[in-house]
């Protein structure tokens, strides 16, 4: 599908989705931001259509932007070979989204890496444990911005 | 990393073994409790972190110049590869021009890395089936490219050699001839590959119908590189999203449909003859001109966000570059491809027998840095 057609059946799915346009849709992609509540539904409804079939979830991250935290999820269908990057703004001091491990399964490592990462609770994921950091990691997220490690950081 | 209450719940008649951290299969750091009901796997749970340097928090602290020599250390196979992607999705960023020879000279040097990369885990997944002599033959070619990487760039394995807007410098004098004769030797010599391992039964029969990857799993995993393209699953992004003069090159996406270990084996051994291909249009044919675009000192990207996808020698890679308008990336994150091929160890793996699990894990391709990040 091309952007514009893309973007109509986006808007008929979900009416309250807004698009973005220029500099933070640099990578030439549709990017759309969107409410945490619908997301389930929504990404169900990606991967099932058959006129959309967002079947490869590429890239799972999320950007702190110290007012708050987005989840950014790269989508590609490879039936149609378009592109879709769904942002969603996530509350910084209790971050809470569904998992979608259930459509893509590779969310389930990559959410367990925002999960320790970032703090982000994923809600009715399979397995959410610590991944890469040491058992017994306590305290503050990593890949925050308001993280300090006065031993093991080199301020440059 | 793992608690004991879980060994007392979880165990029953199931037995629970460690394979890693230090344990010469996993070819790195990677640590798998495996839980084992007699011979047959039932689950197998990775345990990552132990060479976690969290490249991508270092890089929020580093200057667009220099956090690119930093992504060597991730997949450190493929190295130039991993430049290349920082230095494409930085000149996406800055909207520059790239000279033509430097593009050549780019798709040369990732063509060439692919093929040491492939040849240096033929070697090694031969090694881990209990064969040691092919180890060596894989490195006798291996070395010639490595001498080739080490004559221009000045390094055998982290090259650095790439800058946003270019290559660091030129060519080394030497390098088409030394190039030829390497494609010479290649040639003599690839055969003997056949003749050592794939042709041979044993090897067939630990191989072959060992760790099915359906397509669709492949896709709903992640599953990227010649891991999926043994799956039958077209994700080389060579291919579907060409960069750089790939669009301008011919050849061939490798794709099997066995989704077995060997199929996985196959298509690496004959994706090295796709990049011979490229680098014999290239070799001849490299434009004169600079090889490096004009860019200032300081670099700054705008405000926005970058994307860019590239193939390397085990999937695609992502890099993704939040940049505030300074001169240092807000935030970047790496969408590696090993740590993506790793999830799906456990799907195949559950039920095989505990001895095939290597050769899983040796088709599969990890390498634990890549993984870790």
């Amino acid at each position: 599908m091309l952007p514009d057609e893309l973007k109509n059946k986006i808007t008929e799915l979900l009416p309250s989705a807004s698009f973005e346009e220029g500099a933070n849709a640099a990578s030439g992609w549709v990017t759309l931001n969107m409410e945490a509540g619908d997301w389930l539904a929504f990404a169900t409804n990606l991967k099932r259509d058959p006129s959309l079939a967002f079947d490869y979830l590429f890239c799972l991250t999320c950007v702190d932007w110290k007012t708050h935290l987005t989840m950014v999820y790269n989508l590609d269908s490879t039936t149609y070979r378009h592109n879709l990057v769904v942002k969603i703004k996530l509350d910084r001091n209790k971050p809470e989204i569904e998992s979608v491990s259930e459509i893509w399964r590779t969310a389930e490592f990559h959410e367990r890496e925002v999960y320790e990462m970032f703090g982000v609770n994923f809600l009715n994921h399979p397995d959410l444990r610590l991944l890469i950091l040491p058992d017994g990691w306590e305290g503050k997220n990593p890949l925050r911005k308001d993280f300090d490690d006065p031993v093991n950081m080199i301020k440059l | 990393m793992y608690r004991e209450t879980e060994i007392v719940t979880d165990m029953g008649n199931d037995l629970v073994i460690n394979v890693g951290p230090q344990h010469p299969a996993t070819h790195g750091v990677l640590h798998l409790v495996i839980t084992l009901n007699g011979e047959t796997i039932k689950k197998v749970e990775p345990h990552l972190g132990y060479i976690h340097r969290s490249i991508e928090k270092m890089c929020e602290s580093l200057t667009y110049r220099q956090f690119i020599y930093v992504t060597s250390r991730m997949d450190y196979l493929s190295a130039h590869i991993n430049n290349h992607a920082c230095a494409l999705c930085i000149e996406k960023g800055l909207g520059l021009e790239i000279p033509p020879r430097a593009q050549a000279i780019r798709v040369l040097m990732d063509e060439l890395t692919r093929i040491a990369s492939h040849e240096l885990w033929w070697g090694a997944m031969a090694m881990d089936l209990g064969a040691f002599t092919p180890f060596f033959h894989a490195f006798r070619e291996r070395e010639t490219i490595t001498d080739i990487m080490e004559e221009t760039c000045g390094a055998r394995l982290t090259m650095n050699y790439m800058v946003p807007g270019g290559v660091m410098q030129d060519l080394h004098p030497s390098f088409q001839q030394k190039v030829k004769d390497f494609l010479v030797l290649y040639k003599r010599k690839i055969h003997e590959y056949d003749e050592m391992v794939t042709g041979n039964v044993i090897f067939q029969n630990r191989m072959k119908n060992v760790g099915y990857l359906s397509p669709e799993d492949a896709i709903s995993y992640g599953v990227t590189g010649p891991s999926a393209r043994g799956s039958g699953v077209k994700c080389d992004i060579r291919k579907l999203y060409p960069y750089e003069i790939y669009d301008k090159l011919q050849f061939d996406e490798v794709l099997e449909t066995g989704g077995d270990s060997f199929a996985r084996y196959m298509v690496r051994l004959r994706e090295m003859n796709e990049s011979i291909k490229i680098i014999e249009q290239l070799i001849d044919n490299i434009p004169e001109g600079d090889f490096q675009a004009k860019t200032k000192a300081v670099l700054k990207l705008p405000k926005g966000e970058f994307y860019t996808r590239v193939e390397t020698a085990r999937g695609e890679l992502g890099v993704y570059i939040v940049s505030e308008g300074g001169t240092t990336p807000y935030r970047i994150k790496f969408r590696s491809p090993g740590f993506s091929n790793l999830s799906v160890l456990d799907h195949i793996a559950r039920g095989s027998k505990l001895g095939d699990l290597v050769a899983m894990m040796g088709t599969l391709d990890l390498v634990i840095p890549d993984i870790d990040r």
